[in-house]
């Protein structure tokens, strides 16, 4: 039994074997790996916005879909890696990646489609229930879109597409949790006649 | 059936290949077999299970049937990812073994890998 956590599971949640080499679909997909609506915001988003939840449901929901997101990373980085890997300057330059070589190289660098690295102001915790789990329903409906447009311009590589397929289809079931846990954070807050305002965290022994 | 190759009794642990002749010696019986990508991808089925359950049962986490689904397959997981350890080399650094196999392995990123 491992004690401490995170620890680190030696396989993907989903095969990738990418057989083609294609920079040029590397440097879109690279925008969920580090872009506005990608995996790093998300997984970064839930795992910050926990800390302010108010009820159990809401509390693990936020930390399993955050542990599941820092999964997803690992696969959108391998994505953009096995469709970099070998790939000369030469190539990288003509799928339009030279400034992107000239910085990174072959590693994986957490930048959007357009070039801007990560930027946190992305995450959006506002240390209000209602505000952070309506905000990740949005996100979640924002990656599933991004999925959908990628699978629009990677739609000749099936090996690509199969893999983007089935990270559109989590974005999917997550929507469905987050719409749960904010249901019941609502129900909870009417039951009491309390509005829910960031700062009704305090430890009351009520154990929600 | 017995293993073509050590001639032991067991079965290949998947539960995949309930009537073929594997018992987990690593020989050179793999036609029948479950092989090491096989096992590892069930491993990732039995793995993606438990998490989509445990995502469910966050939000309703009153679900008999589900916790016992839950139950179901984490007890597979535990049974399988133990034998595939044993037969190809750690998945988490707490897998016990006199020599350090965990860098021998190719990483999940790399392309080939499983």
């Amino acid at each position: 039994m491992l004690t401490n956590m995170y620890y680190y599971v030696k396989s993907l949640q989903y095969p990738i074997n990418i057989r083609n080499r294609n920079p040029k679909l590397a440097k879109v997909i690279i925008s969920q790996y580090g872009g506005p609506d990608g995996e790093l915001a998300a997984s970064l988003r839930y795992l910050s916005q926990r800390f302010g939840m108010p009820d159990k449901k809401s509390k693990a929901i936020l930390n399993d879909i955050g542990t599941e997101e820092l999964a997803h990373l690992e696969m959108v980085g391998t994505l953009v890696h096995q469709l970099t890997d070998g790939a000369s300057p030469e190539e990288m330059e003509a799928a339009g990646l030279a400034p992107y070589y000239t910085d990174h190289g072959w590693g994986v660098y957490p930048q959007a489609a357009a070039g801007f690295p990560f930027n946190a102001v992305t995450l959006a915790v506002k240390g209000d229930p209602i505000a952070d789990l309506t905000e990740d329903l949005a996100a979640e409906q924002k990656a599933r879109a991004t999925y959908e447009k990628l699978i629009d311009l990677c739609k000749d590589d099936r090996d690509v597409v199969d893999v983007l397929k089935y990270l559109r289809e989590r974005e999917v079931v997550h929507f469905q949790r987050f719409g749960e846990a904010l249901n019941g954070v609502q129900e909870k807050l009417y039951q009491r006649n309390l509005y829910l305002t960031g700062g009704n965290n305090n430890n009351c022994g009520c154990n929600n | 059936m017995a293993c073509r190759n050590c001639k032991n009794n067991n079965q290949c642990p998947c539960q995949n290949h309930e009537n073929d002749s594997y018992c987990g010696c690593n020989g050179n019986n793999a036609q029948n077999s479950c092989t090491q990508r096989e096992m590892l991808h069930k491993i990732m089925s039995l793995n993606f299970a438990i998490n989509d359950l445990a995502l469910y049962l966050d939000t309703h986490p009153d679900d008999q049937n589900a916790i016992r689904m839950h139950c179901e397959y984490s007890e597979k997981q535990i049974e399988l990812t133990a034998e595939y350890q044993k037969l190809y080399g750690p998945l988490t650094i707490n897998f016990m073994s006199d020599t350090w196999d965990w860098i021998d392995q190719p990483w999940p990123w790399e392309r080939g890998a499983y």
